[in-house]
């Protein structure tokens, strides 16, 4: 019985992993042929750091069940962390695939780091105020990247939050975080392939961790804190294990996202609270707690509205209906009675599939 | 003088603020939900508004009331097509996330119907502005108006609530679901109810807001509103003074914080004041602490 058990997540695991490495070949296939268009191409890199951060972002919602409105707030650490690492290092480690390795551990790490950090404070809230705190701290991320300034010349580094100016560096001096500016020039060392190889780690840390002990523990609290911790579950380090994990592959997913780009900055369009929602958008509707249907979302979803260039200007409004309808129809009480009642041939599974 | 008139600023700012969090609060407290949609309900209530000034022409007073009435139509309607078929799912999050897919939803209309430009709102306030201490300050007639609007609305929502039926029903609610339909209170209604005061009360504040910072955009009311709600924490949620002390607490930490540490940092520092609220006293100013039993 237990084996039989073990056969089958092992099996859902191994269809999810194929499910990229086809997609993968595919795509690649269609590069190849040059059957796909440039602007198809420009989104294949961001559309791998999309599945990263959808991925990870379940794994808050879906399997910690608490609602994280911060992630693009991660993702934005992530990125500046490691493209500021890049800059810096461009000409020390000149190997393009060593040093994004290097900057892919600073990224994950700083971010980790945040996690913890925001995750003491903000895991003894739940529910509303744990997703408006998350919320907060990501536009506070955010609006002090926007005021960063951060300089390097021959007397090493200069730090300032006003201006570049009163960096007062020396005239060799090279200016790596103007501000509202950004960073400009970080190596463009991520590729589709190096995403793709991310979104399967990405997997495979996810994938291991919810079908661990700790994984189980952490569903535990989700469905009922109060019985979970009366068996002796410690509540504060499943909640930060799931939330730090999930933060840290924000935080991988934004060191693609920056390392595809010639100018990073810190807009509300890239790590504000609109990105956040898209990703909420793809865990949605790929299915809260379903890893596999994040996947299929965050593709789908994003290159439709691309294919589709009449509709681009409707997309936001395509996300915010399908948001609604698709919580009403998952969730409302009604809609569970009416689908059990005339769609009982689809055999809807109307808890999360875990 | 400067100080005075940032504290008066501060105040008023405050009160745009205490008057959204009073519409969070009382919906929260009765609903048990997050209303992420009510900043949204401000900025259509500020569009209506001008639209009726300028595209129909109507005086500002008749603006304030189309704007009152679309908004109170608007909250009622989000009401029973959003959050009531969820309000009994089986994951608190449910309600939430759709909540948030309505102020999208709401946000991108507006997009779509009013574009993305910055219309600039002619203020409604009809009175000039005061000049004290021989002419060192200026209290503008918005201020005077945003001010004396939030104390009245403040003590007719408060008589309301202590002196009517339905206002009784709202606590009788928001204590025990159960218990207040078992007497016999409509629950449905009294919610539908809390959701249209606290709509109106944001298309007051909308137009307020608007004629003290004269821009309106689709995404106007989202920080706004966002804000509200830190300023409804901070107060203690569920309670009606506790959102008036918040929400003018938060305006005049804001307005000092543009004003004497960094004006780009004004709205971390803002949510720096909810996370160090959340962290010293969960419950808020006002609120009341309560164990969770199994």
């Amino acid at each position: 019985m237990k084996m039989k058990a073990m056969n089958k997540t092992t099996k859902t695991n191994f269809i999810t992993y194929l499910l990229v490495i086809v997609i993968y070949i595919v795509v690649q296939t269609l590069v190849m042929s040059g059957s796909m268009s440039s602007l198809m191409q420009g989104l294949l890199v961001p559309l791998c750091a999309y599945v990263i951060l959808a991925v990870s972002l379940n794994l808050t919602v879906g399997i910690l069940g608490e609602l994280s409105l911060g992630h693009a707030g991660f993702m934005c650490v992530g990125a500046f962390s490691s493209a500021f690492f890049s800059k810096c290092m461009v000409d020390v480690i000149p190997s393009a695939g060593l040093r994004f390795f290097f900057a892919l551990l600073i990224g994950a790490v700083t971010a980790g780091v945040f996690g913890i950090l925001i995750g003491i404070p903000v895991l003894r809230l739940k529910g509303d105020y744990l997703a408006i705190v998350t919320l907060a701290f990501g536009e506070i991320i955010k609006n002090i990247v926007n005021i960063m300034f951060i300089g390097k010349d021959a007397n090493g580094f200069h730090f300032s939050t006003k201006d570049a100016v009163s960096l007062g560096m020396e005239p060799d001096g090279v200016i790596i975080v103007n501000g509202p500016q950004g960073i400009t020039g970080t190596p463009k060392d991520s590729t589709f392939t190096i995403g793709v190889i991310l979104i399967l780690i990405t997997l495979f840390i996810v994938l291991n961790l919810i079908h661990s002990r700790s994984g189980r523990a952490i569903m535990a609290i989700r469905d009922n804190r109060i019985a979970a911790e009366s068996v002796g579950i410690n509540v504060t380090k499943y909640k930060m294990m799931a939330f730090s994990v999930s933060a840290a592959l924000a935080g991988v997913a934004g060191v693609i996202y920056a390392h595809n780009l010639a100018t990073l900055t810190a807009q509300p369009k890239n790590f504000g609270y609109n990105m956040s929602i898209m990703i909420l958008v793809f865990v949605v509707l790929g299915g809260i707690g379903n890893i596999r249907g994040s996947i299929i979302a965050a593709i789908v979803l994003t290159l439709l509205p691309e294919l589709l260039r009449g509709l681009s200007d409707y997309r936001m409004l395509i996300y915010a209906i399908v948001l609604i309808v698709m919580m009403l129809y998952n969730w409302s009480p009604k809609a569970i009675q009416w689908r059990k009642k005339y769609l009982y041939f689809l055999k809807f599974k109307v808890e999360e599939e875990v | 003088m400067s100080f005075i008139s940032y504290l008066i600023n501060g105040i008023s700012l405050g009160s745009v603020y205490a008057i959204i969090a009073l519409g969070y609060t009382m919906v929260y407290g009765i609903a048990k939900m997050l209303n992420f949609a009510h900043g949204d309900v401000i900025m259509i209530g500020a569009y209506v508004a001008l639209t009726s000034m300028t595209g129909m022409g109507l005086p500002p007073a008749a603006a304030v009331l189309a704007a009152v009435v679309f908004c109170t139509a608007l909250g009622m309607l989000i009401e029973r097509v959003a959050y009531k078929p969820l309000r009994n799912a089986a994951s608190p999050l449910a309600v939430l996330i759709t909540a948030i897919g309505v102020s999208y939803l709401l946000q991108n209309t507006a997009l779509l119907f009013f574009g993305a430009n910055t219309k600039t709102f002619a203020s409604v306030v009809p009175i000039p502005p005061l000049t004290l201490a021989g002419g060192e300050l200026t209290i503008s007639g918005e201020t005077i108006m945003t001010i004396a609007a939030c104390i009245i609305i403040m003590i007719g929502l408060t008589l309301f609530v202590k002196k009517t039926k339905a206002g009784q029903a709202m606590l009788a609610v928001s204590e025990d679901k159960g218990a207040a339909q078992l007497m016999g209170i409509n629950v449905n209604g009294t919610i539908a109810l809390t959701f249209a005061i606290g709509s109106a009360l944001a298309a007051i504040a909308g137009v307020l807001l608007c004629s003290a910072y004269p821009t309106l955009t689709p995404y106007t009311g989202a920080m706004p509103g966002i804000k509200a709600f830190v300023a409804a924490v901070f107060g203690g949620i569920g309670s009606i003074p506790g959102a008036m002390v918040g929400g003018i607490l938060l305006g005049i930490i804001e307005i000092f914080g543009k004003a004497y540490i960094s004006s780009q940092m004004a709205d971390a520092i803002v949510f720096g004041v909810l996370i160090v609220v959340l962290l010293v006293r969960p419950a808020g100013i006002f609120g009341k602490n309560i164990q969770e039993k199994v």
